[in-house]
């Protein structure tokens, strides 16, 4: 077909930041549907508590302090999280480095706090259904904090290399925005887990 | 922010020499590893397409077997064993493995051409999500070769697929084949989402986007909100299974019941995740053929997104006789046939479109026509399965096998095969054979219906499903003789459809770029078209761009001529906003493809498979997303 | 049409639906229950017909009429496209106002079909992979007994059934005389139906069980009041003692041979609670859960092989000589 030349975008930027880039786009979709496997999850854990009689079943409530503690270790990265997220727009190398140091050990702190939790659920997940949901329902949070505390020290070594281009700063505002997510994704998960045993 | 200036331009080479160097920088590499390598959405497109038609072939064979053992009574000609088996692998195959995966597959070949662009995004998870559904499918068939495939039903029920009554692992290849396909169709999902959302050609504003993209951009979030549901059931299942947890353990607080609205929450959604890409088909093809556009665009639009979000508030009417609330029932009657009005409303603008139209009568529009036949009895029988009372009389018979076949097959198959007579020649750059066409229709039309429409009969006169025999005093021998010689004659018109496919790929007429003097920018490039699609990105004026700019299309400049790069368009009014690097061949979705399938079929076997599984996996996540110091990754 | 045309068509009917007001057919129907299904499906087949055929017709005359004049594709009539648009805004209107009157309709069948009466005469029915297990229960224990894949009702009284299961779900499906209820595990389910007629009605698992789902069938057999209540008396009596020595031989070998592990048989020593009970089994119209009809050939076959009949099922072959065979076949044929 014959073309006609109607406009130039030589002009346009080489990488967006936050909805002007694919990846952003990417990860929000991902939190959509992980978001949204989350809800079932939850959805799962109140329909057992509706048709069991007693809950939880054959073990007393998990033990307050591991959630808690994270809930509030949570909340608080959400401050250098976003530091990091405006040095990144800055492109502001050594800041972003630092950042994604903190933000590594961060993440490496909670994984270390998670694995307390596991152990003061005060049930296996073979006792009941209850234990069974419940390690279900954490596990998969766990999943979510691996999965980003990987990518974190991911990027955090590549910008210490010769890769450390600008487009991929963009790659660190989507993590930072994926941070985010873990952290709401978790305060849901805390009361349901902590609070609703004891109700 | 804008790359150095020394790069080279596309408006500064002109023509061949544009078209060729984009050729260079696109091409998937030669030999083996680079086909092994291929990012390209149509490489992959076609790959999905052809595998899923493979899926088809082996889940209609089985299709074949249960007619013969069904075509009489008490015939021995399969084992119950092996008629469990075969039943449960015909509607999962035909589920998980061809109707989800070839919509999917299409899309994935057709959205960035109708979109106007050069890659789908993402297209390294666009491989890898073809590996998953490769490697989940041949797991699965593998397994049902070795004699462990799965004999629980497609819906694979608790408690008869818990460890207690299935100790086989035929529950386990299930579950993990489930796994693997909606990793796969949740992948797609997200990168058509983000190819429509931002990879439209410039001035593609919401109102202009072609309804088969509009639909699969519908399908695409219906994936993303129900599979999570199949998602946590199959991994529960399995962990039941494995390490003892009691989700589905009655004597435990878990209860069987959770299963089946785990399931149906996904499983419901199911269906219309089949059927509205068919429904996109359908618009396309109609406005070709009728010569005209389709008739109340806004309104297919609306009801594809009304059907989306009604589809997740019908679940409990596949529940009705598990002893709900009655009243509780009596409103999933209601939400249930109100996705009739939507449904309804598609049908009546598609009618309107034809009576105003000059139709032109080619393979294409006549498997439309029989859709539009089919798929009405099929939706009116949903509106009747819908009732309760109706329902606990048809439930689990052979009424419901004919209704879900005549809206699947109705509804998603027939447009499907309209689909692929009308894009055959842009995929392959040849026409399929005109006359076998109306033979390949007719049979599918009247074997059909000769296949299915008795077993409404069936169902009403008492034959439950899922019975791998009768006897001669139930009265039912006759209808089912006539079933099956009904599912011969479909069965011949999809063996006459591959014999047309492979006598057009060497002998058909050439196609040329736009065959049937269609409107939409997929026309607008070569038969087959080029690595890059388009030597210059459209930009769209109207809705239907090659019907509006008959003689000249009108295209930006500006991209690189040296790097893969695609444009970035804002979400509503697609107006140009980033030059986005595009990435290129990799082999590393391929290897965290195989990693994750050791993973996941490890994980069947010991639940240690989960840690000396993933180091694999994060080692060639990290290969695939480290840079290679290319100019697309240094940008 | 030619009427060898139409003679043909009609003896094809014909031969296709034979047997299609059988024993268990929702389009027969012989309770209560049953007949308002089947009036409700009747309201929805005879509009979806309408529906269908209209839909037919507009589609014909559309490919039929006289096109417009232009071929161009862009140059639309204005008034032909609003106008279709409100005509279609108006069907989906009609179409809205078809589906609130059909999920009225459906409801008040529901309200008809799930209606309860305190007085129903009450039975358990408990499945089991691949049969039926069924409770008689009364105020007094004595009044109360089990018996297998037969249950016999009297016919013009409601009967409710409460349905459990003893392993996988099944589902409790008789369709001529009402629709289906799942027997699910960990959960009780009732449901209530009264027969019209006195008949035979054959009943099957609509849910899939198994290796054996296909072979999960049983009948109910409606009964006038007082032939009822003598049934359900003699039924509450414990087995005869067989009066004969080849009974009696055959007893001892029931007892000898395994088949009491599973089997009880009240009033004998046989007390097994795995298998069907068998007290009056002479009585049942068929073996193996309605896989054959009853007699001695069948009876005998059955016992011989029973994973020839039903491969999978949990009955195993017990080696026996044929005059073996033959004392238990005549022992198990008098406990009537």
């Amino acid at each position: 077909m014959k073309q006609t030349i109607v406009r130039n975008v030589a002009e346009l930027p080489t990488f967006g930041f936050g909805p002007r880039s694919g990846p952003w786009w990417g990860a929000m979709g991902f939190m959509a549907l992980e978001g949204m496997g989350f809800a079932i999850a939850i959805g799962t854990y109140l329909y057992l508590y509706a048709v069991n009689p007693t809950w939880p079943i054959g073990a007393s409530p998990p033990d307050l302090w591991p959630g808690t503690v994270e809930a509030a270790l949570y909340l608080l990265s959400i401050i250098p999280n976003e530091y990091t997220n405006r040095v990144a727009q800055r492109q502001d190398l050594p800041r972003v480095r630092i950042c994604l140091i903190v933000m590594s050990l961060i993440g490496i702190v909670l994984l270390v706090l998670r694995g307390f939790e596991f152990a003061h659920l005060n049930t296996r997940w073979d006792n009941s259904a209850y234990g069974s949901v419940v390690w279900l329902i954490l596990g998969l949070h766990t999943t979510h904090l691996a999965t980003d505390v990987g990518d974190t020290v991911v990027l955090a070594v590549l910008m210490f290399t010769h890769h450390a281009k600008p487009r991929r700063f963009s790659d660190v505002t989507d993590n930072v925005f994926y941070w985010n997510f873990v952290v709401l994704a978790w305060l849901p998960l805390y009361f349901l887990l902590d609070w609703v045993p004891r109700l | 922010m804008a790359a150095d200036d020394r790069e080279l331009r596309d408006e500064s080479l002109d023509g061949l020499q544009l078209s060729a160097q984009l050729e260079r920088i696109w091409r998937t590499p030669s030999g083996l590893l680079g086909a092994l390598m291929s990012v390209d959405h149509k490489v992959v497109g076609r790959r999905y397409i052809v595998t899923a038609f493979a899926f088809l072939l082996l889940g209609g064979i089985l299709a074949m077997l249960m007619r013969v053992q069904l075509a009489g009574p008490e015939k021995t000609f399969l084992s119950p064993d092996k008629y469990n088996q075969i039943f449960t692998m015909h509607g999962s195959t035909m589920m998980f493995l061809f109707a989800v995966p070839v919509m999917e597959a299409f899309a994935v070949y057709l959205v960035p051409l109708m979109v106007g662009t050069r890659n789908i995004a993402f297209p390294r998870l666009n491989a890898f999500s073809f590996w998953m559904f490769l490697f989940g499918g041949c797991f699965l068939w593998i397994s049902f070769l070795l004699n462990v495939g799965p004999d629980v039903g497609w819906f694979a029920y608790v408690p008869l697929s818990s460890l207690q009554f299935t100790p086989t692992k035929r529950a386990d290849v299930w579950a993990q084949m489930i796994t693997f396909t909606e990793v796969a169709a949740l992948a797609v999902a997200v990168e058509i989402v983000v190819t429509v959302f931002k990879l439209r050609a410039p001035g593609m504003t919401l109102d202009r986007i072609p309804l088969f993209v509009w639909a699969m951009l519908v399908t695409a979030f219906l994936v993303m909100f129900a599979m999570p549901s199949i998602m946590v059931a199959s991994t529960s299942l399995i962990l039941d299974r494995l390490v003892n947890t009691r989700f589905y353990d009655s004597s435990s607080g878990g209860h069987p019941l959770l299963w089946q609205h785990l399931f149906w929450f996904f499983g419901h959604p199911e269906v219309y995740i089949i059927f509205i890409p068919g429904t996109g088909m359908v618009s396309m093809i109609l406005a070709t053929f009728a010569r005209r556009p389709v008739i109340g665009y806004p309104v297919i639009i609306l009801s594809l997104i009304a059907i989306g979000f009604l589809s997740f508030g019908l679940w409990v009417h596949h529940m009705f006789v598990t002893g709900l609330p009655q009243l509780g029932a009596g409103l999933f009657t209601a939400s249930s046939m109100l996705i009739a009005v939507p449904s309804g409303l598609q049908i009546f603008c598609w009618l309107a479109t034809l009576w105003d139209g000059r139709p032109v009568y080619r393979t294409p529009l006549l498997f439309v026509l029989g859709f539009i036949a089919i798929f009405v009895i099929g939706g009116l029988s949903g509106v009747m399965v819908a009732s309760v009372p109706i329902d606990t009389q048809v439930h689990d018979t052979y009424f419901v096998v004919a209704h879900f076949h005549y809206v699947l097959i109705g509804g998603a198959v027939f447009p499907l095969l309209g689909a692929v007579y009308y894009w055959f020649p842009k995929i392959t750059g040849r026409m399929l054979s005109e006359s076998v066409g109306r033979w390949n229709f007719w049979l599918a039309f009247i074997g059909f219906n000769v296949a299915f429409f008795p077993m409404h009969i069936l169902g009403l006169i008492g034959m439950p499903r899922r019975v791998y025999t009768y006897t001669a005093e139930m009265g039912w021998e006759r209808l089912n003789l006539l079933s099956s010689v009904g599912a011969f004659i479909f069965a011949l018109s999809f063996a006459l459809l591959l014999a047309n496919v492979i006598y057009s790929l060497r002998k058909g007429a050439r196609a040329g770029d736009n065959p049937w003097n269609a409107s939409t920018l997929e026309w607008a490039t070569s038969s087959p078209p080029p690595p890059h699609n388009f030597d210059r990105i459209p930009v769209v004026k109207h809705r239907d761009p090659l019907w509006a700019d008959s003689e000249s299309l009108p295209v930006v400049a500006g991209l690189s001529a040296e790097r893969r790069e695609v444009l970035l368009t804002s979400l509503a009014e697609a107006e140009p906003q980033v030059r986005e690097a595009s990435p290129e061949p990799s082999i590393w979705p391929l290897l965290t493809a195989i990693a994750t399938t050791v993973f996941f079929i490890g994980s069947i076997f010991t639940p240690w498979a989960v840690l000396w599984g993933t180091p694999p996996m994060a080692i060639t996540l990290i290969g695939w997303f480290w840079p290679t110091g290319s100019r697309e990754d240094e940008a | 049409m030619p009427v060898r045309v139409r003679t043909a068509l009609v003896f094809l009917a014909t031969w296709l639906l034979a047997a299609c007001s059988g024993r268990q057919s929702a389009l027969d129907p012989q309770g209560l229950q049953s007949d308002q299904i089947r009036h409700t499906l009747f309201i929805f087949l005879i509009i979806a017909a309408i529906v269908w055929i209209a839909v037919m017709v507009v589609l014909g005359i559309g490919m039929l009429r006289r096109k417009r004049a232009s071929n161009q594709p862009l140059d639309l009539d204005r008034r032909f496209e609003e106008g279709s648009g409100r005509l279609i805004l108006g069907l989906g209107i009609a179409t809205v106002i078809i589906v609130l009157g059909l999920s009225f309709v459906s409801y008040a069948g529901q309200r008809t079909v799930f209606a309860k009466d305190e007085n129903a005469l009450t039975l358990k029915i408990i499945g089991h992979q691949w049969w039926w297990e069924v409770h008689y229960e009364a105020d007094s224990p004595h009044q109360s007994f089990v018996t297998a894949n037969e249950i016999r009702i009297p016919t013009g009284q409601p009967v409710k059934v409460e349905l459990e299961s003893a392993d996988v779900i099944h589902s409790f499906w008789v369709p001529s005389l009402t629709g289906k209820m799942d027997l699910i595990t960990g959960q009780k389910n009732e449901l209530q139906f009264t027969a019209k007629n006195a008949g035979i009605y054959r009943g099957q698992c609509a849910e899939f069980c198994g290796l054996q789902h296909a072979h999960m069938a049983f009948a109910v057999i409606a009964l006038p009041p007082d032939e009822f209540g003598r049934w359900r008396d003699h039924e509450n009596q414990s087995a005869n003692s067989p009066a004969d020595p080849l009974g009696k031989q055959g007893e001892d070998l029931f007892r000898g041979r395994g088949c009491a592990l599973c089997h009880n048989i009240r009033g004998t020593l046989a007390g097994g609670q795995l298998g069907p009970d068998l007290t009056h089994v002479g009585n049942r119209t068929t073996v193996a859960a309605g896989t054959l009809p009853l007699s001695p050939a069948t009876l005998g076959a059955w016992i011989a092989d029973p994973q020839h009949i039903k491969p999978g099922n949990l009955m195993p072959r017990m080696p026996l000589q044929s005059d073996e065979l033959i004392a238990i076949i005549h022992y198990l044929e008098q406990l009537k």
